[in-house]
């Protein structure tokens, strides 16, 4: 039955004040990350203050590079917006400037991820508006 | 003298599958039971709680069993909701607030299941921090997965020790006749079960079920004339991490156990080497060999080694999760009051793998992505 439904597009973020600006850089092909004014602490997420010093943050633009912390091989998932992409490698990143972020692992076979193998970020668009940031296996 | 709060009443409802029944008749079976396990009704019962995915969920489930209690609780800490409401509850009974608090669990979230199956609408895309984790394609799984993996990676543990966890469940459920699934498995059938989201497998996987249970706190005084040996509630705790975003997760390997489990057992006065059975969440095999690290049976890392050679099963060192636990008797999607009322029937001799003179039980809770925990050390006295 749900078998030979078509596939849906990937899902799109939600816009809110809070992280447009962040999906909108995405779309830019530039990753952000937050970074503290006192103490130049890095999160992600966004939020009002740093976490770890509760002073003022603003963006700035990641490296791009990181390390796999952990990640899995997804094997069952009936969403039709990733069924047909079986198996594919969902990723905890470490990014250089030290938050992580959850992702796909792209531009390799699943079973060559490895934890602690460096990754650099790409870019892929879902809609004409979205494009978002996706690793793949450091050059 | 300074009130105590008891567990007095205990019941499941039945399960694990309930097509002809509603949510609510689930909260009502497992109360009523749980009051004549007791020897009260629902005239002595003054307050109230239970957990649930709607706002002014327990005020519904008031309505529906004509309560007008004056404690009302519905903290949702996902599958550990149940041992804080049991924790809020001893608290409002020990200030006086009231007496007898009922507190209950209903879901039919397998035959709902069936029901919608095929005909999922368009659903509201994630925002706000949502959104950073839920646009990869993860599942619930995928999720205890990241987890087991970096376990493994950190510490060596091999996917055959997991599968200890299952085999042990399994075990137990055999010999209770309402379990989902009682026919024994091995090592070799966990790994060559279905890969779901490496490195776990379906086997280390829990069931889903329809199901629910209730149980009933009063006064150690008001207890004095009921039928049940009264279980003290020693200790109590509970703590988070996260909510649902698992990026948002300090250590991946260290859950809020590592925080609930110690206050508890400071609070009770004692320590891991004194509990006789535990009653642990286990919505996967990783969420088992975490919180034995975290609520210190043994050290972290070397939960891989403690399962082995059947120390969860009765008659090994830590008999655990006695009815069968959510990977074989029922898991109805918040499992946490399961782990209650099993805790209570061992402290009371009622077990289907009754573990020879239990005097001291926890119950250990783990909600949402790994996000939060709380923790219930139960006994047969005050020591």
């Amino acid at each position: 039955m749900s078998e030979q439904r078509p596939p849906k597009p990937r899902p799109a973020p939600g816009m809110d004040p809070e992280t447009e600006p962040y999906w909108k850089a995405t779309h830019d092909g530039r990753l952000l990350v937050q970074r503290c004014l006192p103490n130049g602490h890095h999160q992600l997420y966004p939020r009002w203050r740093c976490l770890r010093c509760r002073g003022e943050v603003g963006w700035v633009e990641a490296s791009g590079r990181g390390t796999v912390y952990s990640f899995t091989i997804i094997r069952q998932n009936f969403s039709r917006s990733f069924k047909h992409l079986i198996p594919y490698v969902v990723a905890l990143v470490e990014l250089e400037e030290g938050p992580r972020l959850m992702t796909n692992i792209v531009g390799c076979p699943p079973e060559d991820v490895i934890v602690g193998m460096p990754v650099q970020v790409t870019f892929e668009p879902v809609s004409d508006e979205v494009s978002l940031a996706l690793f793949q296996p450091a050059q | 003298m300074s009130r105590r709060a008891v567990i007095v009443g205990v019941a499941t409802s039945d399960y694990p599958n309930l097509p002809d029944f509603s949510e609510h008749q689930v909260h009502a079976q497992a109360a009523e039971r749980a009051l004549a396990d007791a020897g009260l009704d629902f005239g002595d019962v003054d307050g109230f709680a239970t957990a649930g995915f709607f706002p002014m969920y327990a005020v519904g489930v008031c309505e529906y069993l004509g309560l007008r209690p004056h404690h009302v609780d519905e903290t949702n800490f996902g599958g550990a909701s149940f041992e804080v409401l049991v924790e809020h509850a001893a608290s409002a009974i020990e200030a006086g607030v009231c007496e007898t608090v009922l507190v209950t669990y209903g879901s039919v979230q397998l035959s709902a299941m069936g029901r919608r199956l095929g005909t999922g609408g368009p659903s509201a895309p994630p925002s706000g921090p949502a959104a950073f984790d839920a646009l990869w394609g993860n599942t619930l799984v995928g999720n205890y997965a990241l987890a087991a993996r970096r376990h493994m990676h950190e510490f060596g543990t091999a996917s055959e020790q997991l599968a200890e966890i299952a085999v042990a469940m399994r075990a137990h459920a055999a010999n209770n006749p309402m379990a989902q699934y009682r026919d024994p498995i091995s090592v070799e059938d966990v790994l060559e079960s279905r890969m779901i989201a490496d490195p776990l497998h379906m086997l280390d996987c829990c069931v889903i079920s329809d199901g629910g249970g209730a149980c009933v706190v009063t006064t150690e005084e008001r207890a004095r004339d009921l039928q049940r040996p009264a279980v003290y509630l020693l200790g109590a705790a509970h703590a988070l991490t996260h909510h649902m975003n698992v990026s948002q997760m300090p250590d991946l390997t260290v859950t809020a156990a590592a925080q609930s489990g110690p206050l508890a057992f400071r609070r009770a006065g004692l320590s891991p080497s004194d509990v006789d059975t535990l009653q642990v969440y286990d919505s996967f095999t990783i969420t088992v060999l975490l919180s034995l690290e975290d609520l210190g049976f043994c050290a972290k890392g070397e939960g891989g080694a403690f399962v082995e050679a059947g120390r969860l099963q009765v008659g090994g060192g830590l008999p655990t999760n006695t009815d069968g636990g959510g990977l074989s008797a029922c898991h109805p999607g918040m499992r946490g009051m399961f782990l209650i009322v099993e805790a209570v029937r061992q402290l009371r001799g009622q077990s289907v793998n009754q573990v020879d003179g239990a005097r001291v039980a926890v119950a250990h809770g783990t909600g949402g992505m790994l996000s939060t925990g709380a923790t219930l050390i139960l006994g047969t006295e005050v020591p």
